[in-house]
């Protein structure tokens, strides 16, 4: 188990320098970082001149690189558009985001799997059938459009929420957005669920457990869910980059100040520490949040060995 | 969707030539009950191979006997007529819709449906329906351009790791990692951001950068499996080069797979586009695209929703239409997903 | 001796795409209180699928139960209500399922899969379950039954996993066993081992077992009687030494001679002509007489019924049968 963990960790190393390396050169190979920090103004030389030491922009990428990632690890991310450091808009940001996900995820899992398994047990009925077109129509409404749309209904026409949630954000005020945020997820995981249900309700350990004389909702719960469940466990891996990138345009529509928007706020503005210094950590995020889903699957399935 | 009880191969066993028709338990006839036979594999549906042995006439490969079922599949029917009218106006916008998407007349900003504008006026007094219309040109390129695209890296990537293995593979793989490890709206953000067109081009290209590798996985995977069939291994045995193993055996075999989730990612491709346009990263006027007006629209959406009505409906409808076309045919490819 | 189950011109149908498939196109057998029938058939005989269809766990849809009865100490299993039935499955009729790497459920362990039957219709606590699922391990003769009890079922091999299979079928002591080709996906060594030990169990508690197999060498040992099945019928039921010794349909004697015996080597093998018939499309009059080398007009248009055969050796095993117009010919050939 420990050693799984030490290797899966060493392996994450090249795709963590890969994918931050990919996202840095983007930002400092493609754009240019001095001049966004002055906007619309031209830079006077002298600032430029030395703004571009202070960001060894003189020197190869790769050594740009190495210098920003030894500056991360000591804890400097640098200084965002607003003069504030990178690491006080990450601490006000990340919270209301990890909020934000927790809200999507709970949703998404709790009902897309209860949907999935009813579903699935009745295959081909009516139930079953509306199902499957919900979903579908779900998947087809881009974020952007069911957010702008359950905003206006819920926030303005109804007034069961809050159109745009307040800088502290609450739970209370995130659970708009964060079913919003869910509900492509939530479709995938209904879909998901559902074939994996029929998919093994038709596996010969269930039919044992029939011929063993089990009642239905020993069979469902004890033999048939678990074995389903897996799958499902793999897709909340994939799933968690999805939600990170999801979160930009829902607290965009929400104005919800979290990661997302600080992101936003980064690009619009050109400001290369902002962007990097976010996506390094929703990089890591990641990495970590994908190998705790390994680990919850190998809980799951005991075939799957630590080696 | 409806789901009828049907007996179908599975795709496994459709996938190997030697199971088509008779299958090689009834060719050998009663060798089974010599007790020599090979042990049998796992059996999921028993009746549907016992069924099978019986011999139904003319075994039906893979390709006919999916074409076979999308042909009655009305889900099929529907979304590939949707799909054949889209692709129409995307080409010959005229055809439909005579006016001009970018001239407006702003004293009728907002204005709702009126007679010869049927869906009303947008912020600029443009006329919705002809700007609805357009829209559908840059969804339809951008969908089908970055889908080719990376369903063509993708798997000759992926296939050629799955074929070779090796350093290449182990490579491509950590590759695809790296690509993984970035979502795709997050990259698409800090990627386009610093293009300044605001044509399809670079979008596509941005979408086949970070698609490939959902592709290359698939299409290694299926190599991968289809390489261990017996089939190919014999045609390896008899002396068939790389080349024409690949070619010849296993590509055939392993595309499947990557058809399927290739048409699945088109719908999935055409909302991220709109996504980005949303944001203001991808697409930008003057080109006509449904995200740069939703993204108008919905500042509107108080006194003028018709503006985010039509926009909105014809891209969820656009990727609709893909995403239950892919439904279709995976389900005609993969029957034991019903 | 009393009779223990009597299956009663069973009846079963496919929905297929391709249309109506008859399964079992009105099957009967019957299984006396301690002996063992065993059911012979190839691939698509229907003999997995009456036995299921005894069982109570055929797939349905596309399956269904379209006739006929099956009696378990003559009560129509197939008119109890789904309650009773279950109370039935698995206590006083079990059953062994040909692979159980598959048949087993991978993501628990056997000791839990073994101590459901107590406590599920015992209710038997948790804890003497699990003891009384040690037991059973060591009574099928798995080494460190104590210390295997909380493994899973893939840590285990083919002939260990199929003695938990076994253990399963035997735990709340049935009055019959149906056993679906037990032995088929196992190494040749162990098929006999684990042949032996259900044998033995079932001498033991004194159970009836229904032996689904294509193996006609294991049926000469274990079984007292046999069906031997055809396109979803019944061909001839015997005592398994006359069936050996005269068989009374042309398929029985086809089967036989194509088992390859080391006082022929050297000749050609025999091997049936032809290819078993589509479900889908069941030879009109007798199903075999497409293949049949003794088949006549009448063959080709009428069906023919299961003919009682006298029993010309042995008084004391009645029940012969078989469905075949020409069976006295059969018989002298």
């Amino acid at each position: 188990m420990g050693r799984y963990v030490l290797r899966r960790v060493l392996q994450m190393v090249p795709v963590f320098i890969g994918s931050t390396f990919l996202i840095f050169f983007m930002v400092y190979a493609l754009g240019d970082p001095v001049a966004a920090l002055f906007g619309d103004k031209a830079p006077d030389p002298a600032t430029a001149a030395r703004i571009r030491e202070d960001l060894y922009l003189d020197e190869p990428l790769w050594s740009q690189y190495v210098h920003y990632m030894g500056q991360v690890f000591s804890g400097d991310f640098g200084t965002a558009f607003n003069g504030q450091p990178v690491t006080e808009l990450m601490a006000g940001a990340f919270p209301v985001t990890l909020r934000l996900t927790v809200v999507a995820v709970v949703f998404e899992m709790a009902l897309g799997v209860t949907l999935g398994v009813l579903s699935g047990l009745r295959r081909g009925r009516g139930l079953d059938t509306s199902v499957l077109l919900l979903t579908l129509v779900v998947v087809s409404i881009p974020t952007f459009v069911s957010g702008t749309v359950l905003q206006y209904l819920f926030g303005v026409e109804w007034g069961l929420a809050r159109p745009s949630v307040s800088p502290e954000a609450p739970f209370a005020q995130l659970l708009l957005p964060g079913v919003v945020l869910g509900l492509v997820s939530l479709a995938y995981t209904t879909r998901l669920t559902r074939t994996s249900v029929v998919e093994n309700a038709r596996a010969d350990y269930v039919r044992t457990a029939v011929a063993k004389g089990l009642p239905r909702h020993r069979i469902v719960t004890r033999h048939l869910l678990r074995n389903s469940l897996i799958p499902v466990v793999t897709f909340l891996g994939t799933d968690i980059g999805a939600l990170m990138g999801g979160a930009i345009v829902t607290e965009r529509i929400f104005n919800i100040h979290g990661v997302g928007y600080q992101l936003y706020q980064g690009i619009l503005r050109q400001n290369s520490p902002t962007v990097v210094g976010f996506v390094t950590i929703l990089v890591i995020v990641f990495l970590v949040a994908n190998l705790l889903v390994d680990l919850l699957y190998a809980v799951l399935d005991p075939r799957i060995r630590y080696a | 969707m409806p789901e009828p009880f049907e007996t179908q191969l599975d795709m496994t066993e459709a996938l190997a030539p030697a199971a088509g028709g008779g299958g090689p338990m009834a060719a050998s006839g009663t060798d089974a009950l010599r007790g020599g036979g090979p042990p049998r594999t796992r059996r999921r549906m028993p009746w549907r191979r016992e069924i099978r042995t019986g011999g139904l006439p003319g075994g039906r490969g893979l390709w006919s006997d999916a074409w076979h079922d999308l042909r009655r599949n009305p889900v099929f029917i529907v979304s590939a007529l949707v799909i054949l009218f889209l692709v129409t106006i995307a080409i010959w916008p005229q055809a439909i819709a005579d006016g001009n998407p970018y001239q407006g007349n702003l004293a009728k900003a907002q204005e709702g449906p009126a007679p010869g504008h049927p869906f009303g006026y947008d912020l600029q007094g443009r006329d919705v329906y002809t700007r609805t219309v357009y829209g559908a040109r840059a969804s339809i390129t951008v969908g089908i351009c970055a889908t080719a695209g990376a369903a063509l890296l993708g798997s000759l990537l992926g296939g050629l790791a799955g074929f070779f293995g090796g350093w290449w593979d182990a490579l491509l793989s950590r590759l695809a990692d790296v690509f993984f490890g970035i979502p795709i709206l997050l990259g698409g953000l800090v990627f386009l951001s610093v293009v300044t067109s605001g044509s399809v081009w670079p979008v596509v290209g941005f979408i086949v950068l970070l698609g490939w590798p959902q592709i290359s996985r698939i299409a290694r995977g299926s190599v991968v499996t289809v390489k261990q069939h017996d089939y190919v291994q014999a045609a390896r045995a008899l002396g068939a080069g790389s080349g024409r193993t690949l070619l010849r055996h296993i590509a055939p075999n392993a595309v499947a797979p990557v058809i399927v989730v290739a048409t699945i990612a088109l719908g999935t491709y055409i909302a991220l586009e709109a996504t980005l346009s949303f944001l203001g990263v991808g697409l930008k006027p003057p080109t006509v695209s449904w995200g740069i007006d939703i993204s108008s629209a919905s500042a509107q959406i108080r006194n003028a929703p018709h503006m985010l009505l039509w926009p909105a409906g014809a891209l969820s409808v656009t990727v609709l239409a893909f995403i239950m076309l892919g439904d279709a045919v995976r389900d005609a490819l993969d029957p034991r997903l019903r | 001796m009393t009779r223990l189950l009597d299956v009663q011109d069973l009846r079963v149908e496919f929905r297929t795409r391709d249309g109506v498939a008859e399964a079992l196109g009105g099957v009967s057998y019957a299984v006396d209180a301690g002996r063992t029938l065993a059911v012979l058939g190839e691939s698509g005989s229907g003999k997995s699928v009456s036995a299921q269809a005894v069982m109570g766990i055929l797939d349905s849809p596309p399956a269904s139960v379209t006739g006929g009865q099956v009696l378990f100490h003559g009560r129509d299993l197939l008119t109890m209500s789904p309650r009773e039935r279950r109370s039935v499955r698995g206590a006083a009729m079990a059953m062994i399922f040909q692979d159980a790497l598959s048949a087993l459920n991978p993501v628990l362990t056997v000791g839990a899969q073994l101590a459901e039957m107590y406590e599920v219709h015992r209710g038997t606590s948790r804890k003497d379950a699990r003891a009384r699922a040690v037991e059973l391990m060591d009574r099928v003769r798995i080494p460190a039954a104590k210390a295997r009890v909380d493994d899973y079922p893939h840590q285990f091999s083919g002939g260990m996993r199929q003695r938990i299979m076994i253990a399963m079928a035997i735990a709340l002591e049935p009055e019959l066993i149906i056993a679906d080709e037990p032995t088929t996906a196992l190494d040749v060594t162990v098929q006999a081992q684990v042949m032996d030990l259900l044998d033995e169990l079932r001498r033991e508690y004194a159970m009836g077992l229904i032996l689904i197999t294509h193996d006609l060498g294991v049926v000469a040992d274990v079984a007292d009687s046999i069906a031997v099945m055809y396109a979803g019928r019944i061909m001839e039921t015997a005592p398994v030494q006359e069936l050996y010794r005269r068989p009374a349909h042309p398929y029985t004697r086809g089967l036989l001679d194509s088992i390859p015996r080391v006082d022929h080597q050297g000749k050609e093998l025999y091997a049936i002509k032809g290819l078993p018939p589509s479900l889908l499309s069941v030879p009109t009059g007798c199903p075999f007489h497409p293949r049949c080398p003794r088949a006549q007009e009448i063959c080709r248009t009428e069906r023919p019924p299961l003919y009682e055969v006298p029993d010309v050796t042995d008084t004391a095993a009645p029940g012969r049968a078989s469905a075949c117009h020409f069976w006295k010919d059969e018989l002298d050939a």
